[in-house]
């Protein structure tokens, strides 16, 4: 589990994060949702240490994560897997070598324990026999699960996805969300993705965050999202008509 | 203000390249490869540079010293000193500039701005050492080995246009360059290049690592690489010219 307790985040004067505080759950599919522009890739980027909040605090299963040194850190972010908005993958590497790189980095594995490993997570993502293919030989969707098997490949114990389906069809999308989804609990990690794609928090959230203009706003279950009275969230959720028929046939 | 922040920044960011590595094994891979980017490639423009250099300066020297007064052995004991002082150190350190500085700031430019440095940092990585360090010690361990073939080739450049030529006679051309040598002016071009070599490694990746924004700004750091490694360059030249000739 992450809690995060009174965040708060400026860049010079423009305050982005107001004050943020919230429990991600073990074993669940927590969701930051939002507008763009409202904070949510701050918030994951200060949870995890690539910015700093001026204020507040972070515990990962207890541990106070803002105090650490760098050593300290390295030892939770060894825990931590990433899915960047962008994939980020190494462009200079094969995906094999993508996948193995946490592994040649931080595990004392032999070259072939590290390879059946990588096998392992390349098949758990659906992209056996890829494995010599450069990041830029790939399609969005095919990086994006390069990316997860990446991130799995160390075993964590915690998950950021950030927007795992942006720029994706929408069947792709539901795959890559069972995907994580499936993770989830198989690992029991503490898994946080961030989204702004209603279909998403429907598929898969458990644990939802509504940020509005850096504050947060609401949180609940998905069941709670429908229901919610609040003027800003269902504003948000209802902003497609898909939406807006599905909450027809539940009324 | 602003020179005093990326001078501090730089300095700091050189304290996190020189941390000890997580594993040698791999370090020690990225540096041969880097050994291959920065100098096996650079072979041929250096190569190239230098035989052209070297007859264009014996042909100017030969044919701009008309006083009858000086033996015309001056002719190659001049394109010796010029290249192996001058030459080789410092134009072909403005080349690399050029050619390794802006391969080296848009690579990093390119991570950056696809977070793939953040990537990195997020697994625990020491990113800056991870991705400069094999680039600086490769680049202050290769790139006098360019300088030293360079400085082969601008003196076989010169006697070559004197075959070609017949301005000098070879023998003379041959005496000239052996005349008054002294291995301390290789060793002052050496040390030069130890300095450029780091200058261009470094503050290349300085401005590729920090680059921000888009990949516009990628093609903006990678001149400012170039712009900025080249200056320190001519500035330093300056300095050590003055600290140990004179
Ligand atoms: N490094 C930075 N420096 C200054 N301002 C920043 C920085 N990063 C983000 N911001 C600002 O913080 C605000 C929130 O940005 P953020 O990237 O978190 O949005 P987001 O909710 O992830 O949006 P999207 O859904 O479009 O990804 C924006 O107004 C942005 O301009
Ligand atoms: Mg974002």
């Amino acid at each position: 589990m992450i809690s995060i307790e009174h965040i708060s985040k400026s860049f010079g004067e423009t305050k982005v994060l107001k004050d943020i505080s919230f429990d991600f759950q073990q074993g669940k599919v927590n969701m930051i949702i939002g507008q763009s522009g409202s904070g949510k890739s701050v918030l994951a980027k200060c949870i995890v240490g690539l910015h700093t909040p001026e204020k507040g605090r972070i515990l990962y299963d207890g541990q106070d994560f803002i105090p650490m040194n760098s050593r300290e850190r390295i030892e939770i972010r060894k825990h931590i897997g990433m899915l960047f908005q962008a994939s980020a993958l190494f462009d200079s590497m094969t995906v094999e070598e993508n996948v193995m790189f946490p592994l040649t980095m931080f595990s004392d594995m032999k070259k072939e324990e590290m390879l059946k490993r990588a096998n392992e997570c390349l098949e758990r993502v659906n992209l056996s026999g890829k494995n010599k293919l450069y990041p830029a030989e790939t399609s969005g969707g095919m990086q994006k699960r390069i990316a997860i098997a990446r991130a799995i490949a160390m075993k964590p114990k915690y998950l950021f996805c950030d927007e795992p389906n942006s720029g994706l069809d929408p069947q792709t999308s539901i795959v890559i969300d069972n995907l994580i989804k499936d993770l989830t609990t198989e690992m029991n990690i503490t898994t946080i993705v961030i989204s702004h794609d209603m279909n998403s928090v429907i598929e898969i959230g458990d644990h939802i965050m509504f940020l509005y203009g850096g504050e947060k706003w609401w949180e609940g279950d998905k069941k709670d999202i429908l229901r919610a009275e609040n003027k800003e969230l269902t504003d948000f959720v209802y902003a497609s008509k898909f939406m807006r028929n599905l909450k027809e046939k539940l009324a | 203000m602003n020179l005093a922040y990326h001078i501090g920044r730089y300095f700091m960011l050189l304290g996190r390249v020189f941390r000890r590595p997580e594993k040698m094994a791999i370090y020690r891979r990225q540096f041969v490869q880097e050994v291959d980017k920065i100098g096996i490639s650079s072979l041929g423009i250096v190569a190239l540079m230098s035989v052209f250099m070297g007859a264009v300066i014996t042909l100017q020297t030969a044919s701009n010293m008309e006083s009858p007064l000086l033996p015309s052995y001056t002719v190659g004991f001049i394109t010796r000193q010029s290249i192996i002082l001058e030459f080789s150190p410092t134009m072909i350190a403005l080349i690399l500039a050029g050619k390794v500085g802006s391969n080296i700031a848009s690579e990093l430019g390119t991570m950056r701005v696809t977070e793939q440095i953040d990537a990195l940092d997020i697994m625990g990585v020491n990113s800056a050492g991870f991705l400069i360090l094999p680039k600086v010690l490769a680049g202050v361990f290769i790139i006098p080995f360019l300088i030293v073939i360079s400085m082969f080739l601008g003196v076989f450049g010169g006697w070559f246009i004197c075959i070609v030529t017949g301005i000098v006679t070879s023998n003379e051309y041959i005496h000239g360059i052996q005349y008054d040598f002294r291995q301390f002016h290789v060793y002052y071009g050496l040390i030069k290049t130890l300095v450029f070599a780091f200058i261009i490694t470094s503050v290349s990746s300085y401005q590729g690592y920090y680059a921000k924004g888009s990949a516009l700004e990628v093609g903006k750091s990678s001149t400012q690489a170039v712009v900025y490694s080249s200056i320190l360059i001519l500035v330093l030249n300056y300095i050590i010219t003055q600290l140990v000739l004179i």
